[in-house]
């Protein structure tokens, strides 16, 4: 079996359809997948999510894809959270109480506070906070697509690469090494979103 | 910071763009990919398609023109129309929606709402509300308590009076857990005096979830007015577009213009 140059981890929830033709769109081959060996062998991954946060990782967990999810990030393969898959790299979530997450990045997920309408939904700028190939060719204050009621606060800055503004700022790109999150969706973000998706398939294993 | 959206909406019929014209006969008005391509490309923040189909094989049709725009738009897409059960979702969000919009089928069985909230996300129900302004006297509003806004809310494509409030019911529509909601004055409708200020002003001060005000778009500051006084969260507008009055792209740049942070 070739390996998969891009693999959307298809774990049951979410639109993964957009995603895959998000990239297809910039000629990068991306397919989604809930096939252990496809993941297992693929050169990316894509850890989608939407929804609540405790509900993807129950999902996840089912599939013992949580485990391959760690390993693979350990070994270096480049690894793209959207959305509450952004949310899930971190320590935990307070949605519905405490829920664990993969705990690749150190930090939890929190609520907007009551005062701001959630979910924000809508196009929102990201201010640029760090360097990183994923960023290549994205213009400074780029707009994104943004749906989400929580939002991730890493406990270290070095792995902010991009804030957004709602209420107040918070981390709306992150990476350490390989492993990058975005908290907005890309595959819904027009030029922006999906140049951010090119560079993404262009990254290789243990690059940052 | 969070920009204001401009959404156009197309109504589709049996997979074809379509308009009435004075309401009573409709025109087919062309390829949905191709009309929601144009959008995309004068900077449309997302796209709602209302499916007016009436035949039975509705879900096949409708599947087949998401999963075709979806290949082609890289914009949240949104569609409503004749959607009653979880499948009906689940069918429309598989096939590449970002969105489902509710409208009779969350007065009739609100529990829909919670059970696509559960399973989807509350960021994908959107329920649409049609209201009318109550007529003094109208003993048809059930209403329960004596700060009732003044709008009833309509089903069934406007025919049907539910004795709802508009301001009460969208407030329980965020309880049971709608993400946004659509809200379109059937007296505004199709006037092109404006949006109904007031009505959108009242809800969404009512609610902590976005609201979308339609119905009454003509001039550029009817947008202006509906996100400012208003305080609506975006606008729709179906003919205005359509019909090549205005562009998104100018509609923009005049909100711009006057402060309005837009993408």
């Amino acid at each position: 079996m070739r390996a998969a140059e891009v693999a959307i981890i298809d774990y049951g929830v979410g639109n993964l359809r957009s995603v895959e033709k998000a990239f297809g769109a910039m000629n990068c081959e991306a397919l989604v997948s809930g096939d252990e060996r496809v993941l297992l062998a693929a050169k990316r991954l894509v850890l989608p999510g939407v929804g609540a946060f405790g509900a993807c990782m129950s999902a996840l967990r089912a599939r013992g894809f949580d485990e391959l999810v760690r390993e693979r990030a350990a070994a270096g393969t480049p690894l793209l959270g959207v959305c509450v898959g952004m949310q899930m790299l971190f320590e935990e979530s307070e949605e519905f109480g405490r829920t664990a997450g993969l705990g690749l990045l150190g930090g939890r997920v929190r609520r907007f506070p009551k005062e701001l309408l959630v979910p924000q939904t809508g196009w929102n700028q990201v201010a640029q906070r760090g360097a990183h190939a994923l960023l290549t060719g994205v213009e400074e204050g780029a707009f994104f697509y943004f749906v989400h009621s929580y939002y991730c606060e890493p406990t270290a800055r070095e792995v902010v690469l991009g804030e957004t503004e709602y209420g107040a700022a918070y981390a709306s790109i992150v990476a350490r090494g390989a492993v990058c999150g975005v908290q907005f969706h890309p595959e819904k973000s027009q030029a922006a979103g999906l140049r951010l998706l090119k560079n993404f398939a262009g990254l290789e294993a243990g690059e940052s | 910071m969070l920009a204001k959206r401009i959404i156009p909406c197309l109504d589709v019929d049996g997979g074809r763009v379509v308009k009435g014209i004075r309401f009573l006969s409709l025109v087919d008005a062309g390829d949905p990919v191709e009309q929601a391509k144009r959008y995309d490309a004068e900077g449309a923040d997302e796209l709602t398609f209302l499916d007016i189909t009436a035949s039975s094989d509705r879900r096949a049709i409708v599947s087949e023109l998401v999963r075709r725009v979806a290949d082609e738009v890289f914009i949240p897409f949104n569609v409503g129309g004749g959607l009653g059960t979880l499948e009906d979702i689940h069918a429309v969000l598989r096939a590449g929606a970002d969105k489902v919009t509710l409208n009779t089928a969350a007065v009739e069985h609100p529990e829909v709402i919670c059970a696509g909230a559960e399973t989807f996300g509350s960021q994908c129900m959107v329920v649409a509300i049609d209201a009318r302004r109550r007529v003094t006297g109208d003993s048809s509003s059930s209403s329960s308590n004596g700060a009732a806004s003044g709008w009833d809310v309509f089903t069934h494509g406007g025919r049907r009076n539910t004795g709802l409030d508009a301001v009460e019911w969208a407030a329980r529509a965020e309880q049971l857990g709608a993400g946004e909601i659509l809200l379109t004055s059937m007296d505004a409708d199709g006037t092109r005096d404006g949006f109904d200020l007031e009505l959108t002003r009242a809800v969404a001060d009512a609610v902590r979830v976005p609201v979308i005000a339609s119905g009454g778009a003509g001039r550029l500051e009817h947008f202006y007015d509906a996100l400012t006084v208003g305080r609506a969260s975006a606008v729709l507008a179906a003919s205005l577009f359509h019909f090549g009055e205005y562009k998104v792209s100018e509609v923009k740049q005049y909100l711009r213009g006057r402060g309005v942070v837009v993408r």
